[in-house]
């Protein structure tokens, strides 16, 4: 991990009126690893993604995206910069196949303008082989008759179809079965062995520590502390969520 | 395990799902009928019922030659509304207000005809009826979009306001309150027929576009190693569009010929399921009909889709209005109402789309269309009082929306949809 994050938020702030979402946040990102995002409900984490994904801006402190500093102000900025994201209810139209759904907003088109249905599957299946997503039997079946699984797997493809260079994954287990979540933690693995940086936002300390590198701490829109997973262990995090050290306590004026 | 395996696996996988002979295609066409996607499956065992028994009660008379081209001619005005119709319901919107302002499409055009008054040429009275159309349709599209009010509730304001404005327009213009047409071209519309060599010249041409389509994209789909049809059920396909066309065409000339109208409602037929299913715009719609967030996620001016919906249904009920004035050669202050916009979207919902939005045809439409003018038809030959008709109209639309909401729990059941 010698060489410079793919992201990096410094000291950044959000407040929703009187109420103080984060609080002088520093949180980093390297190509080709999986950085967790764990803390309670609350804690903030949502309020973070959004402010790197461009959904609101961060009212204080500084983003670096690949060593430079940017301005996220809209989705349209943080998809430019090769920011994805994936929003725990996937955004799927469920009446859609797979391709169809993949390509939704970016759909090729033959030199006449009509829609170019044969690239885009040739594509479609490319993307689904190269992440080894082997559970799709067709990719011309509408999305409503997978499974969880599978659905993760299809908005997870759609995410790193347009040469993003960082996924964020908002609780991508959350609803799936045993084999099921086995799978998406496998394939999130394989995003950032192909070099992606991912943001892995989970309540399920298990899953962290299957698959993420590093863990950041959120309690109370501060971050408690930065953790490589190997040189913890459960018990510490769940300290450090519960009761991690504040530099700030929330509702105390600043002086 | 090794990505080269799951490779293999995925190969393995991704490959046979596809059919690749006619006897599997047959049976998984099979296997989806029995979990409940049902396709244009319903409508056709419907229109062959509704024939046997109006073949039966008028004995023989449903199926002469004369009765079958009449029953095009009543077919084209409510089918043209009912395309239009599919793509409100596609977003899961409706449009109450079709039949009338169908009326107002062509009493503007009729009045604008008139010779001793303004006396426009064909082309600038009917371009002045569908722009107005299309404004109405905006005009609707962006009350329900920016001020957020149910197009249930806007539509139905419309329908009120626009059936007003077609009596006013009538009795205005007129003493009678009936408005005679006097241009030819707007007269042939539903009064004139193509000749027989011309009626084939356009069967072979929609058969052959057709054929070369389903062929080229064969060819290019087997060219980049992804699974196609076989050439068994396309040339399956082909035939049985070849029969079906060539059945009509054959039947209508032994009486006066195929409707002029029939050929308008089919020209916009194809060039509706074309915007549909192979533009950005027609996959837009689909994702607006089937998530919204998504749409809005993935990019897509979802008011924008919206707006232009109702637009389309607009525009495709001025010019059903044009037929439906040619036909009657005139307007009166009762055009569009005989619950018009209730057959028209009976005709989308008998059709097979959805009213939750997001699945349906264009094509379909036509077919619902059939139905309910087969039903009017043969309940008119039978002379039935309207009352009777009323109900046995209402039990065609239960019909069809029973057969759609059962399939619907089987498709869900066996993960189709």
């Amino acid at each position: 991990m010698s060489q410079k994050p793919l992201l990096e938020l410094k000291s950044v702030s959000k407040n929703f009126g009187a109420v103080q979402a984060l609080y002088k946040v520093d949180f980093r990102v390297f190509p080709g690893e999986v950085m967790a995002l764990v803390g309670d409900n609350g804690a903030g984490k949502s309020t973070l993604i959004k402010g790197i994904a461009g959904i609101h801006t961060f009212n204080d402190g500084e983003v670096q995206f690949d060593g430079k500093p940017v301005s996220i102000t809209s989705p349209r900025d943080s998809a430019a910069l090769g920011i994805e994201v994936v929003y725990q209810d996937l955004a799927l139209a469920d009446n859609l196949d797979v391709v169809n759904n993949m390509f939704l907003g970016r759909e090729k088109t033959t030199s006449f303008g009509t829609l170019d249905e044969l690239s885009m599957e040739s594509e479609a299946l490319a993307t689904l082989e190269s992440l080894s997503v082997t559970t799709i039997r067709s990719v011309r079946q509408a999305v409503a008759g997978l499974s969880g699984g599978q659905r993760q797997a299809i908005a997870v493809a759609k995410a790193v179809m347009w040469n993003s260079k960082l996924v964020i994954l908002d609780e991508p287990t959350a609803a799936l079965g045993v084999a099921q979540t086995r799978q998406v933690l496998n394939l999130v693995r394989r995003l950032a062995d192909r070099g992606l940086g991912v943001i892995l936002i989970s309540h399920n300390l298990h899953d962290v520590f299957e698959v993420a590198d590093r863990v950041t701490v959120l309690r109370l829109g501060q971050d408690v502390g930065e953790h490589f997973v190997k040189e913890t262990t459960q018990q510490k995090l769940v300290e450090a969520i519960t009761a991690g050290e504040l530099t700030h306590v929330p509702g105390m004026q600043e002086a | 395990m090794s990505n080269e395996t799951e490779t293999k696996q995925l190969k393995a996988n991704a490959k046979p799902e596809e059919p690749t002979t006619f006897v599997a295609y047959i049976q998984r066409w099979f296997m989806r009928v029995r979990a409940g996607d049902l396709g244009s499956l319903p409508i056709i065992l419907g229109l062959i019922v509704i024939a046997a028994i109006f073949g039966t009660l008028s004995e023989g008379i449903f199926f002469r030659e004369r009765n079958f081209v009449n029953l095009l001619l009543q077919t084209s005005g409510v089918a043209a509304i009912a395309i239009g119709v599919v793509f409100v319901l596609l977003i899961a919107e409706i449009d109450l207000s079709v039949g009338f302002v169908s009326a107002v499409g062509g009493v503007i055009m009729t009045l604008l005809l008139r010779e001793s008054h303004t006396d426009w040429p064909w082309w600038a009275a009917v371009g002045a009826a569908l722009l107005a159309v299309l404004v109405i349709g905006l005009i609707h599209g962006i009350i329900i979009t920016k001020a957020s009010v149910p197009s249930f509730v806007v539509t139905l304001a419309g329908l009120l306001a626009w059936s007003g404005v077609v009596l006013i327009l009538t009795t205005e213009f007129s003493t009678a309150g009936t408005i005679v047409i006097q241009d030819d071209i707007i007269l042939g519309v539903a009064n004139s027929y193509l000749p027989t060599n011309w009626s084939w010249i356009v069967f072979a041409l929609i058969v052959a576009g057709y054929a070369i389509y389903e062929l080229t994209q064969m060819n290019s789909m087997r060219q980049r190693n992804l699974a196609s049809k076989p050439v068994s059920v396309i040339v399956a396909q082909v035939l049985s569009l070849a029969i079906l066309a060539g059945a009509t065409v054959w039947y209508a000339n032994l009486d006066r010929g195929v409707p002029t109208s029939a050929v308008i409602v089919v020209i916009f037929a194809g060039i509706w399921t074309f915007v549909a299913s192979r533009t950005k715009f027609g996959r837009y719609v689909y994702a607006v009909g089937g998530n919204p967030e998504a749409a809005r996620r993935a990019g897509i001016n979802v008011d924008g889709i919206r707006i232009a919906c109702f637009m389309i249904s607009s525009f495709m009920a001025g010019i059903g209005g044009i037929i439906l004035a040619s036909r009657l050669r005139s307007v009166d202050t009762n055009t569009g109402g005989n619950s018009l916009e209730l057959n028209a979207i009976a005709a989308a919902v008998i059709g097979g789309t959805s009213l939750f939005g997001g699945t349906g045809k264009v094509t379909n439409a036509i077919l619902g269309a059939l139905i309910i003018a087969s039903v009017d038809n043969g309940m008119g030959l039978m002379g039935w009082p309207s009352g009777v008709k009323f109900v046995v109209n209402g039990c065609v639309l239960l019909a069809a929306v029973l057969i759609d909401s059962i399939s619907r729990r089987n498709r869900s059941a066996s993960g189709l949809a």
